[in-house]
């Protein structure tokens, strides 16, 4: 059971560990000083989420691995996220689109976490809410900004929409391991998030004058550690300090 | 002084101690200011512990001030303990009046309640004081400024820039 509980938490944290990466990638190549800032001050917060949610799988795992072993040290196909956080920083109509997409299953997601009767998940659900509330806002604001502003935004957050929209249906899908998790109080039930999720992100991008792409077509893999080329990429340059100098620390 | 310890666990003969620990980040308002000291208690002679509680998830301030605690302690002649609290989570609620007032005259707005806030950030309603001309005629520049918990503001009277506390609630 410790096992399925380490991997439901890894499933959870490697959203916030690999899309936090794709973010903080901007430092420095923002749009503008204050999106820069905004984006790695969103990739903070989810690194700070994802410090206790590796905190708790470590103690959960009981092998003595620190946060970083974890964060660092395993291979691409041991890594749980979910395809779209992976997606490379194409343009900001891109890194917007993902992030928004993203921000509305996260914040569902959490209102749920927060029934948890695991106590430790139900604190990092309660804690992490409030942040992600503030980059919920922030994102749908630029895709409504971007979407509804000049003819070239508006294209390329409509290319981003049509483009990423095939990574959504993967944040429903739920492993084995999942619906133990949900079976007994720990998980979430994201199979029910999933009308409320596409109303919401609709609403948002018809706002934006953007069209809701029909395509039923989707892409999986990620939660079972089958992931796109993207990963191995970012995990080279993620780790690289780690395979170069093993054990080092700050 | 009451008010600083309100909805946390503290002895009084720590409160001095704690007292002089600045936040790193904003150092006019110390750690019991900005709420985020949950409990303090003196365990046997000489021997504390404290319950810390981020502001932030991510809060690159919090391992400072861990090590700042453990300062002012030793300094104290006290050996402490320090512990991070994850529940209840921290809110902007629990910075003392004193806090607010100190930040305000830093030049960071303090933070305004939850429906001001989003209309002040979502809805460019124009609320938020400037710190320096007292102004309301204000802007929103980015809704995340210096750090993550701060929104960064433009006056467009004095056209002085500042801070603007989040509220977290």
């Amino acid at each position: 059971m410790n096992n399925i509980l380490y991997k439901y938490i890894l499933g959870i944290a490697d959203n916030c560990l690999i899309l936090g990466q794709r973010l903080g990638e901007l430092c420095g190549h923002g749009p503008s000083l204050e999106t820069d800032i905004a984006c790695t001050n969103i990739s903070l917060d989810l690194f700070g989420q994802v410090r206790s949610y590796y905190q708790y799988a470590s103690q959960i795992q009981g092998e003595g691995k620190s946060e970083d072993d974890i964060a660092m040290l395993r291979p691409e196909r041991e890594y749980l996220n979910v395809l779209l956080v992976e997606q490379p920083n194409t343009d900001f109509a891109y890194v917007m689109t993902r992030q928004f997409l993203f921000d509305m299953y996260h914040y569902l997601f959490l209102q749920k976490l927060q029934e948890s009767n695991d106590n430790t998940l139900e604190a990092i659900a309660k804690k992490s809410i409030k942040e992600v509330s503030y980059h919920l806002r922030f994102s749908s604001d630029w895709i409504k900004r971007l979407g509804d502003g000049t003819q070239e935004s508006h294209d390329r957050i409509q290319l981003a929409v049509n483009d990423l929209w095939v990574y959504t249906d993967e944040l429903f899908h739920q492993t084995e391991d999942d619906k133990v998790m949900v079976s007994n109080g720990v998980g979430v039930d994201t199979s029910v998030l999933k009308d409320n999720y596409y109303n919401s992100v609709s609403e948002v991008l018809i706002s934006a004058t953007i069209e809701v792409p029909e395509s039923k077509y989707f892409q999986k893999g990620g939660k079972l550690g089958i992931h796109t080329e993207h990963l191995g990429f970012l995990l080279s340059d993620m780790q690289y300090m780690q395979r170069a100098y093993p054990n080092m620390s700050w | 002084m009451d008010e600083l310890i309100e909805h946390a666990e503290i002895d009084g003969e720590l409160i001095p101690i704690l007292d002089e620990v600045a936040d790193p980040e904003i150092p006019v308002l110390t750690v019991l200011d900005m709420g985020v000291i949950r409990y303090a208690k003196i365990i046997k002679t000489r021997e504390a512990i404290v319950k810390l509680t981020p502001t932030y998830s991510g809060c690159p301030a919090m391992d400072v001030i861990a090590d700042d605690i453990t300062d002012a302690f030793t300094k104290a002649g006290f050996k402490v303990s320090i512990e991070l609290l994850l529940a209840p989570a921290w809110s902007t609620d629990w910075i003392s009046e004193r806090g607010r007032n100190a930040m305000e005259a830093y030049g960071i707005a303090a933070p305004l309640n939850p429906i001001a806030d989003k209309a002040a950030l979502l809805d460019g309603e124009k609320i938020v004081k400037c710190t320096l001309c007292g102004s309301i005629n204000t802007k929103l520049v980015s809704q995340f400024g210096s750090t993550a918990c701060k929104a960064l503001f433009k006056c467009e009277d004095c056209l002085e820039p500042f801070d603007y506390f989040k509220c977290l609630k």
